[in-house]
């Protein structure tokens, strides 16, 4: 690899053409501010925080947008950098409804972190007009936009265009009406938006933020008359910690029900239960459809491939994006739902509750689950079945606004009935894991054997490759499995909807026949959901999916069959997977939505 | 005022002593090396504004790897009180078009693009014929080339080479970041010479009259002739080709009306020259250079509204995407009418030019850049028309 030499700061740096002078400077750990930069995404070069002074060059440059070259000297102090820094900064906050105290970000805004480093003198420009005539829109159950906020960074455009492959949010007009808007400025809510939330992960500023349920969250706790429960998602518990200052990548689980048992929580149940019972559930479809086509010769479009369905950003794209393969989805409900579908019967009827009096709360890596939480499908216990969604970031909002010391907490278990979980259910949080999950149960259950991967580890089906692709050949089924003898599965892995796109487009082209493709909407799987601790990049996200799998090789249960919790589910009360009763109160339907 | 004038009109660009066909017949018998070194010789500079050799820029781009090139003659002539290509476009649009395939021969591209101005679009039948036409000789001469039309989306931004690129790949008309330049990456990513409708005229000439005779005109740095659009306070507004390098004080016996109070160079991008300075003041690269635009203003005028007007295009032409530009055009409009209604003091002014320098500095392309140009010469020549 061809390497550059330029001078930064009068330092020497050395490093690979084709970097940019913001990477130089990095890597040489010199510190240039940046706003629209992000490593996740295309070069923008818009805001010019980062402008830097190239000796011999008329201007100043870019450095997230300018290649290093050949004896390049750069300075990122000079006083014409410095004042350039800060004339950028008041234009932006001319421009901007400065009132941090009352700002969802206080404290967790970059523009904010920028002023207080670079500002020191009042700032006398003049506050724009637009800024006295400003909506917030807040149609959407995961999001709220606020253009007040926004800095014109485009990293949500480019998020959402670039990751995610939907282009809900464009850049319109230009000049001083440019903005960041929706399809013919149309509500959030009423557009093809997917409700993933990578653009508030992205957001630099407080213009795009998640709806936040603190209020009602606290309102049912402090309830003398409600029984609360909640439930944990898989990817929560190794980025909860970011937020209360545990390094990136520390597993907090026993903190975290702590934490939670000590903000008020009636139960402490575990999302990784109901993870658990999808793999029953949507192994058991699986093998009913490849049955179906192998020997019934049903129609195999409609059939298969079957993807994955607990993605809820994924299952409203596919809707809008891909209306003509809804049958190819999963039926089962994402164990959210299935959770929230069975709070209000077995485990109130477990615990002789009424069902009316329980409010059941979801903490999810996730904004799209409270859009999900939300559908008029989601009722199966006669009741809402998820009464609210709080992200990662909310609860360790709750848990500072409680005043618990989180690093001292001690470490406790989740709570009995829906509370234990197996290794393959943790693994749903990581792009991979509900393959290897399922793989895990359904290959045993065809052959009466483990899946032949040392340690239990399919290590083909994990990592961060866009999209992966697998074959495993079946071979020594047992005898009611014999129509599976030899057959090659194949099998797929999407994480961040352009890439589910791309399979999808293949599968559609005739170009890629698979037989199950797992797809979550976020990149990373759900350990980068939209709901998780603020800053995102590709390092952090790696962190996270090893400790997910620290967690899986800790568990003494590997495997979703085995949950003694979930086979006395279906002994008491659901009878079968697929049974009738699992049906009802399990598995949904999905809905064609408009394209743009 | 007598006349003792001494603008040296020429007549090179709509000349017709010489068969447009025979130009370019001429120009492809020659060493290919050999006639982008007499473009360079004679110092012949884009005509669209910026000034970049025109000789260099081909070299480029000949030299850039690959076999897919394209050729972009930028007709989106949207500089306030330009109006020159207008007239190169209705009157020798065939020498445009030999130009883009002369240049086309020597680089390599097979395809070109004019891209029209959307408010020419009632030229659009006339152009299409005379491409057409063009296009068929490029076919009778073997010249593997060919030229196509897109039309423009109305916005002064998409002037811009590099937004004139995005929006002819159906993009928002947004500069790019640069490098990498036109020539080694742009239309499609491929290699692409763009010029200005002008300077894809006076390539060709060059091509046969060489470079002594066209250095012969002008002076050192600003070689040959160009158009000029004269508008304003003048007796006799219109489009004039004059030799480069005259003195303003020249050019304002020409055209003024006797009480001409200010000139504009180079439109609302260009610099505000007061009387006192036109002796001082050669249009060129040694001086202040244009891209045609001659707007003068007699005593009648306000500039203080001269300047309201600049930034109200400005602010509403920027592309928006980047701060300096979207955000230091809207302050400089509100400052200036701030200290005109007494809101903010007189000084507001001068910190409003330390912003129009880190706009120069830290803009991305030469529209947020170049404001700073207008503002700074108007506000400091006329700093009380400005408060009073
Ligand atoms: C805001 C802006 C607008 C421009 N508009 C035009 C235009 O209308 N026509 C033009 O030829 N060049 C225009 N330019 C200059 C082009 O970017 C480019 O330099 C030119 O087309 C190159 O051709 P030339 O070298 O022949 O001048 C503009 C530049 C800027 C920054
Ligand atoms: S977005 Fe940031 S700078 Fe703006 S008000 Fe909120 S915290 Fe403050
Ligand atoms: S939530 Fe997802 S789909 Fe919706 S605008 Fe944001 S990135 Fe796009
Ligand atoms: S909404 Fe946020 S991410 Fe999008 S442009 Fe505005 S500040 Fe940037
Ligand atoms: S300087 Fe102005 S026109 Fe140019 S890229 Fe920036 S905002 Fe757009
Ligand atoms: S961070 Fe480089 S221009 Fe925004």
């Amino acid at each position: 690899m061809k390497t550059v030499r330029l001078t930064i700061d009068k330092k020497v740096v050395e490093v690979q053409a084709g970097k940019t002078i913001l990477d130089a400077a990095r890597i040489a750990g010199i510190h240039i501010p940046t706003l629209c930069h992000h490593p996740d995404l295309c070069v923008a070069g818009n805001c010019r925080v980062c402008v830097v002074e190239q000796v011999g060059v008329r201007t100043l440059q870019a450095s997230c947008a300018v290649p290093v070259a050949d004896g390049m000297e750069i300075i990122t102090n000079s006083a014409k950098v410095q004042q350039a820094r800060r004339h950028i900064l008041e234009l932006l906050l001319s421009e901007h409804r400065s009132d941090c105290v009352n700002c969802y970000k206080n404290n967790h805004c970059e523009l904010q972190d920028l002023a207080a480093k670079y500002i020191f003198t009042p700032v006398t420009l003049i506050p724009l007009p637009a800024l006295q005539h400003y909506t917030i829109d807040s149609s959407s159950p995961s999001i709220i936009k606020d253009d007040s906020k926004c800095i014109r960074c485009q990293r949500c455009v480019r998020t959402c265009t670039q990751l995610q492959h939907v282009t809900a949010l464009t850049v319109s007009h230009k000049g001083h009406e440019q903005k960041i808007s929706t399809f013919m400025d149309k509500l959030l809510n009423d557009v093809v938006c997917t409700n993933c939330g990578q653009c508030v992960n992205r957001c630099p500023t407080g213009a795009l933020t998640e709806r936040n349920y603190i209020q009602e969250v606290w309102d049912a706790l402090l309830d003398p008359n409600t029984h609360v429960v909640v439930q944990t998602a898989p990817a929560v518990r190794v980025a909860l910690g970011e937020e209360l200052g545990f390094d990136v990548g520390e597993r907090v689980t026993g903190k975290m029900v702590s934490a939670l048992k000590t903000l008020g929580f009636d139960s402490v149940l575990d999302t990784d239960f109901t993870a658990d019972l999808t793999i029953m559930e949507e192994g058991t479809e699986l093998l009913t459809r490849l049955k179906a086509v192998l020997t019934e010769k049903a129609d195999a479009g409609t059939l298969l491939p079957m993807t994955t369905s607990c993605s809820p950003g994924w299952i409203k794209f596919i809707e809008h994006k891909f209306p003509d393969y809804l049958t190819n989805v999963s039926s089962c409900k994402s164990p959210q739902q299935m959770f929230g579908a069975l709070a209000k019967t077995y485990y109130a009827r477990k615990r002789k509750l009424n069902p009316a009096k329980i409010v059941s709360v979801s903490i999810m890596p996730c904004t799209a689950k409270k859009y999900e939480a939300d559908r008029p499908e989601m009722r199966s216990s006669g009741f809402k079945d998820v009464d609210y969604v709080l992200t990662t970031r909310e609860l360790a909002r709750m848990i500072k606004m409680a005043g618990i010391d989180f690093m001292s907490l001690p470490d406790q278990e989740h709570d009995s009935l829906m509370g234990e979980s197996s290794g393959a259910a943790v693994i749903f949080g990581a792009t991979g894991g509900v393959m290897e999950a399922a793989l895990r149960t359904a290959y045993e259950l065809v052959t009466g054997r483990e899946v032949p991967f040392a340690n239990l580890d399919i290590k083909p089906v994990r990592g961060m490759e866009g999209v992966r692709e697998a074959n495993i050949t079946i071979e020594g089924c047992l005898p009611e499995w014999s129509f599976l003898e030899g057959v090659e599965l194949k099998l797929a892995v999407a994480h961040g909807l352009t890439n589910a796109w791309e399979v999808m487009q293949a599968v559609k082209q005739g170009k890629a026949e698979f037989h199950f493709i797992e797809v979550m909407a976020c990149p990373g799987g759900c350990l980068g959901g939209g709901g998780q601790p603020i800053p995102t990049n590709s390092e952090i996200r790696l962190k996270r999916a090893q400790a997910i799998y620290e967690e899986d090789a800790g568990k003494h249960i590997r495997k979703s069959h085995e949950n003694p919790e979930v086979l006395a589910l279906y002994k008491d009360f659901l009878e079968a997977p697929m049974s009738h009763k699992s049906h009802e109160l399990l598995h949904t339907y999905y809905i064609e939505r408009h394209c743009n | 005022m007598t006349n003792t004038s001494t603008v040296r009109k020429t007549d090179l660009i709509f000349g017709r002593s010489l068969d447009t066909l025979t130009l370019l017949r001429n120009a492809m018998q020659r060493d290919k090396d050999g006639l982008i070194q007499e473009l360079i010789d004679s110092g012949l500079r884009g005509r669209g504004g910026a000034g970049f050799p025109t000789g260099l820029k081909w070299k480029f781009a000949k030299g850039a790897p690959g076999n897919e090139k394209y050729i972009i003659c930028n007709a989106d002539e949207g500089e306030p009180g330009t109006f020159k290509d207008r007239v190169i476009l209705e009157k020798a649009a065939d020498k445009v078009f030999a130009g883009m395939g002369l240049c086309g021969w020597l680089t390599g591209a097979t395809k070109g693009f004019i891209y029209l101005r959307n408010e020419y679009i009632w030229m659009r039948n006339h152009i299409l014929a005379q491409m057409n036409d063009m296009n068929e000789a490029f076919r009778q001469m073997k010249l593997d080339f060919s030229i196509g039309l897109k039309m423009g989306s109305g916005a002064y931004v998409c002037g811009e080479e590099t937004a004139l690129i995005e929006s002819m790949e159906s993009k928002r008309g947004e500069p790019r970041n640069k490098p990498p330049f036109p020539a080694i990456a742009g239309y499609e990513d491929k290699p692409t010479v763009v010029n200005n409708v002008e300077t894809w005229v006076y390539a060709l000439l060059i091509s046969y009259i060489g470079a002594d005779v066209f250095a012969a005109y002008g002076t050192e740095q600003s070689t040959g002739s160009k158009l000029f659009s004269v508008s304003g306070d003048t007796p006799k507004p219109g489009v004039y080709e004059l030799e480069m390098g005259m003195k303003l004080s020249d050019f304002v016996a020409e055209f003024g009306d006797g009480d001409t109070k200010a000139v504009q160079v180079g439109g609302a991008s260009g610099f505000c020259v007061p009387r006192r300075k036109f002796d001082q003041v050669i249009i060129g690269f040694e001086g202040i250079p244009t891209g045609g635009s001659m707007m003068l203003f007699n005593s009648h005028r306000s500039m203080y509204h001269v300047l309201h007007n600049f930034l109200e295009f400005f602010m509403e032409e920027s592309c928006g995407q980047c701060t300096p530009c979207r955000v230091g055009c809207q302050q400089l409009l509100l400052g200036i009418e701030a200290v005109k209604s007494k809101t903010k003091p007189a000084q507001y002014l001068d910190t409003l030019m330390e912003f129009t320098e880190t706009m120069r500095l830290a803009s991305k392309c030469g529209l947020g850049q170049s404001v700073g140009n207008a503002f700074n010469s108007i506000v400091n020549e006329f700093y009380e028309e400005m408060i009073y």
